[in-house]
């Protein structure tokens, strides 16, 4: 039990600095053009290519929906103060719906 | 304009039904393949942005001197789209990045001067919705100090050195590849006039909601 202790110890404390006096891998020299490098290292294209096209979509789908949102919000407000005015009898209120400055 | 708008939306949908037959018709790049084609929205989704940046920066300009409610509605409707494409552009180019650099994000000039312009906009919106009275003059002056940096980033790449692709991918683009970027700017550009149509039509609703609550305060009191 000691010696495992111990061996853990060794490996913690000595191993990385071991570790990193060992040589470095041999530097590529050379230029390698991706679809040549090992499977390991490869990243599949597609997904990242069909995730920005689908964020962008999704973004600005999502926008016009925040402005057709706003848009109805803001009509039914108007509804309910035209409405109030209509009830006050105060008649129209000299705000007419080209008439915005 | 409104008579426009109709054939616009037709068009630009036309045109993005189209795109992705003329991107996958496009050559690949020899060296980064199919990765590359994130160009096609990339970049000219900071065109969108870029033009985006003009009109709001202008029609600030002109809200801050000449005191104009109708600039200033066009100003807020484009600093809206500004942070739209460039969430588009701060998103895609990291997707590219992860394969093409092997890294999600770099804190080069480019990219963080980016990120930057991004936050000036959105600034500039957070400034109009909690700024209180006089946040549109406010706004309009950071409106106008997003247009002035904005050529800084676009020459940033030409300044420092950076990890991202020069200016001069773009005029240097093959026969192939350029016809189908162009048709893709093209689309944004329409995208966003259209976009801005849109939200200026909602800017106009809440400026007119807003004379109703005078008269309706006046006519209470």
């Amino acid at each position: 039990m000691t010696a495992a202790i111990a061996g853990v110890l060794f490996v913690t404390f000595l191993g990385g600095p071991i570790a990193a006096q060992q040589p470095p891998a041999e530097p590529q020299e050379e230029f390698l053009p991706i679809d040549q490098l090992p499977p390991a290292e490869q990243l599949p294209a597609a997904p990242l290519l069909v995730t920005a096209y689908a964020f962008a979509w999704v973004v600005v789908f999502f926008y016009v929906w925040t402005v057709w949102r706003r848009l109805g919000r803001v009509e039914a407000e108007m509804r309910v103060l035209e409405k109030r005015q209509m009830h006050r009898g105060d008649g129209p209120s000299g705000v007419n719906r080209t008439g915005v400055r | 304009m409104k008579n426009l708008f109709i054939p616009l939306v037709v068009v630009t949908a036309a045109m993005f039904a189209y795109a992705p037959v003329a991107i996958a018709n496009a050559p690949y790049e020899s060296t980064m393949l199919l990765i590359q084609k994130i160009f096609y929205f990339h970049v000219p989704a900071w065109m969108a942005m870029y033009a985006g940046i003009v009109v709001c920066g202008v029609a600030s300009a002109v809200h801050l001197f000449k005191n104009r409610p109708a600039a200033d509605r066009l100003a807020v409707s484009a600093a809206e789209l500004i942070v739209l494409f460039g969430a588009i552009g701060l998103v895609t180019g990291p997707l590219w990045g992860r394969k093409a650099w092997g890294v999600w994000w770099q804190w080069d000039a480019r990219l963080t001067m980016a990120l930057l312009l991004e936050l000036v906009f959105i600034a500039y919106l957070l400034v109009r919705q909690y700024g209180g009275p006089g946040s549109d003059k406010l706004a309009a002056a950071v409106g106008l100090f997003g247009m002035a940096v904005s050529p800084f980033v676009y020459v940033s790449v030409n300044i420092w050195r950076t990890i991202h692709p020069l200016n001069t991918v773009v005029p240097s683009l093959r026969p192939g590849m350029r016809g189908a970027f162009w048709f893709c700017a093209v689309a944004f550009v329409l995208l966003f006039s259209i976009l801005l149509q849109l939200r200026m039509s909602l800017a106009k609703e809440q400026a007119l909601l807003d004379d109703l609550y005078l008269a309706d305060d006046e006519g209470a009191a």
